[in-house]
């Protein structure tokens, strides 16, 4: 049994205003060439599963449909088209079940802000009709670097100390599937990684993790994930497949301008795949039609000096750009 | 070169607890500061002292020649400020919204059409420049709110996580829109939590526990603490923390 299975979801917000459609699925068949889906889904909506105890990534912009898909797994609104199942329990005709066993951090700080930590965490525990005590081992890990804390008010709280009061107010109650929607937007790196620590130790106790993040560098830390934009699933498979299959050669370029280096390539029509990306310039390129010494050459020419150009293996930040390029290209 | 934004010895305390404890650095004209730190480490707390909103305990400082004890309000004519919380009116349409801000700092109608005309055919929203704000996507949202904020060509423009949760093309786009302010004179000072924007930065500021850490060039550091890239030099600085919020 699949942790989480969705077939076909579909929903639909029309805006009048903008006269665009938003939500999740798309008005037109999905783009799914891409899609290693055992259902083999042809439709208007997504699918995918989850295994139990996966670390499973919603991996995509703001926008692009994650919070709506969160939504409807777990039970708080209503697809248009589409089924799906948590624990094997339906999201419509069970949702009574499922709520008693999932564990739901929402993308903004949603705890009550002139509650302390520690009565926000009483008050999770009684509404799910257990206790602090009962459960803590499970959360002991997480609690005890905010305990300190317990009699402040959750809003005076810093945003990683927000997180982890949520992490441990989702989890009080044991449940089998945590679903964490945008757990570390607006959190510094330090945290962050500190937080993907606590997922990893969590997976380890088999609990089933669905998480989304718009941060392409948290991708690799899932066992496989989902890359979503404008409410379709452009791949889904393991990190280090969606790696394998990136089609063209990667190359990290740089130079003493790299202000200049970057306009440079783009004037030119062989390198106009080329992006910034921190300390050096991704250039994704033809492996046939291309070879380093003319863009050596090219970029003598153009008066750079320190030129290094370097083969490099693909980030998923760079299949997610290329995927979307793609799709864009298509349509 | 001359200096837009100093700090001498700035210190904000809050009762027993200090949020920003006696920082002291300088900004350049056309420069790209990057203002880094972990969260709690007292960025917004320095921030809010720089655009004139939070008046320091101690120390002295100037944006845009002004002081920022003496003189917020002229502080705050002469900056633009846009922060990820909160940029543009929802409901209000795109133009709206521009000729609302432009207003605020004092810019004349005929000034506000006619940069409101260019800024729509630069940015191509010339198709957008009735809808509301609220009805377009998070990318176009950003780029006009950065445009807005630095509609009114200020000295300095305060960025407060510009890009969190944006895609990453749009987010590339949207520095390409930060350097050509840059080329264009007005210095940015930007927060942000990815370590690849802080490439793109001339010189960065690492915040450690209401203290700044580290002051320099993204190459510098690197040599400095021996690291591969700015996460690196970031995950050595900020773990050193004692403040645990």
């Amino acid at each position: 049994m699949y942790a989480i299975e969705a077939k076909n979801l579909y929903k639909n917000y029309f805006s009048e205003k903008s006269g665009k459609f938003a939500g999740l699925g798309n008005s037109k068949t999905q783009y799914n060439t891409n899609l290693n889906s055992p259902s083999g889904d042809l439709g208007v909506g997504v699918s995918f599963e989850v295994n139990e105890g996966e670390i499973f990534g919603i991996i995509g912009p703001d926008g692009a449909g994650k919070t709506t898909l969160f939504r409807i797994l777990t039970t708080l609104i209503l697809a248009d088209k589409g089924t799906a199942t948590v624990n094997g329990f339906d999201v419509v005709n069970d949702y009574r079940e499922i709520r008693k066993c999932v564990g739901y951090m929402p993308g903004r700080f949603s705890l009550y802000q002139d509650l302390t930590v520690e009565e926000n965490l009483k008050f999770f525990a009684t509404v799910f009709n257990t206790t602090v005590e009962e459960n803590y081992e499970l959360i002991k890990d997480i609690y005890q670097q905010i305990e300190p804390f317990k009699k402040r008010r959750a809003g005076k709280l810093s945003g990683g100390m927000k997180q982890k009061l949520a992490l441990s107010c989702a989890l009080i109650h044991k449940p089998t599937v945590l679903f964490l929607d945008e757990p570390t937007t607006g959190v510094d790196p330090v945290s962050r990684k500190e937080f993907w620590g606590m997922l990893k130790k969590l997976k380890a106790q088999g609990i089933t993790i669905l998480v989304s993040t718009p941060y392409m560098d948290e991708a690799s830390l899932c066992d496989r994930i989902a890359l979503i934009q404008q409410g379709r699933f452009l791949n889904i498979d393991t990190p280090q497949n969606i790696v394998n299959q990136y089609k063209n050669k990667l190359l990290a370029v740089r130079s003493k301008n790299m202000s200049k280096l970057l306009k440079d390539l783009r004037s030119n029509k062989l390198y106009e795949n080329s992006f910034a990306f921190g300390d050096a310039h991704h250039l994704s390129v033809n492996s046939l039609e291309f070879a380093i010494s003319s863009l050596e050459e090219y970029l003598l020419k153009c008066g750079h000096i320190d030129i290094q150009i370097t083969e490099i293996q693909p980030t998923i930040e760079d299949c997610f750009m290329e995927i979307s390029r793609d799709v864009a290209r298509r349509v | 070169m001359d200096k837009v934004i100093t700090a001498s010895n700035l210190t904000k305390q809050f009762g027993h607890f200090t949020a920003v404890d006696n920082i002291s650095f300088e900004v350049e004209r056309g420069e790209i500061f990057g203002f880094l730190g972990a969260n709690g480490a007292g960025k917004t707390t320095a921030m809010r002292m720089l655009s004139g909103l939070s008046k320091p305990t101690s120390g002295v400082g100037k944006v845009a020649g002004y002081d920022i004890h003496t003189q917020s309000e002229l502080v705050k004519k002469n900056i633009g400020y846009m922060s990820q919380k909160f940029s543009l009116y929802d409901d209000l349409k795109v133009w709206e919204n521009i000729e609302l801000y432009a207003g605020i700092y004092g810019m004349n109608d005929r000034e506000i059409k006619e940069k409101t005309d260019k800024l729509m055919h630069e940015l191509n929203f010339e198709r957008e420049r009735d809808l509301l704000v609220g009805s377009l996507p998070l990318g176009f949202k950003q780029k006009l709110a950065f445009s807005v904020a630095i509609f009114h060509h200020p000295q300095v423009v305060f960025l407060d996580e510009p890009t969190g949760g944006v895609d990453p093309v749009t987010r590339r786009m949207f520095w390409e829109l930060i350097y050509k302010a840059a080329e264009d004179g007005i210095t940015i000072f930007v927060t942000t939590h990815y370590m690849d924007e802080a490439e793109y930065c001339n010189r960065v500021s690492i915040m450690v526990d209401g203290r700044i850490e580290a002051l320099d060039s993204p190459m510098n550091l690197k040599k400095q603490y021996g690291a591969a890239n700015m996460d690196e030099v970031f995950q050595k600085l900020a773990r050193k923390s004692q403040r645990t919020e």
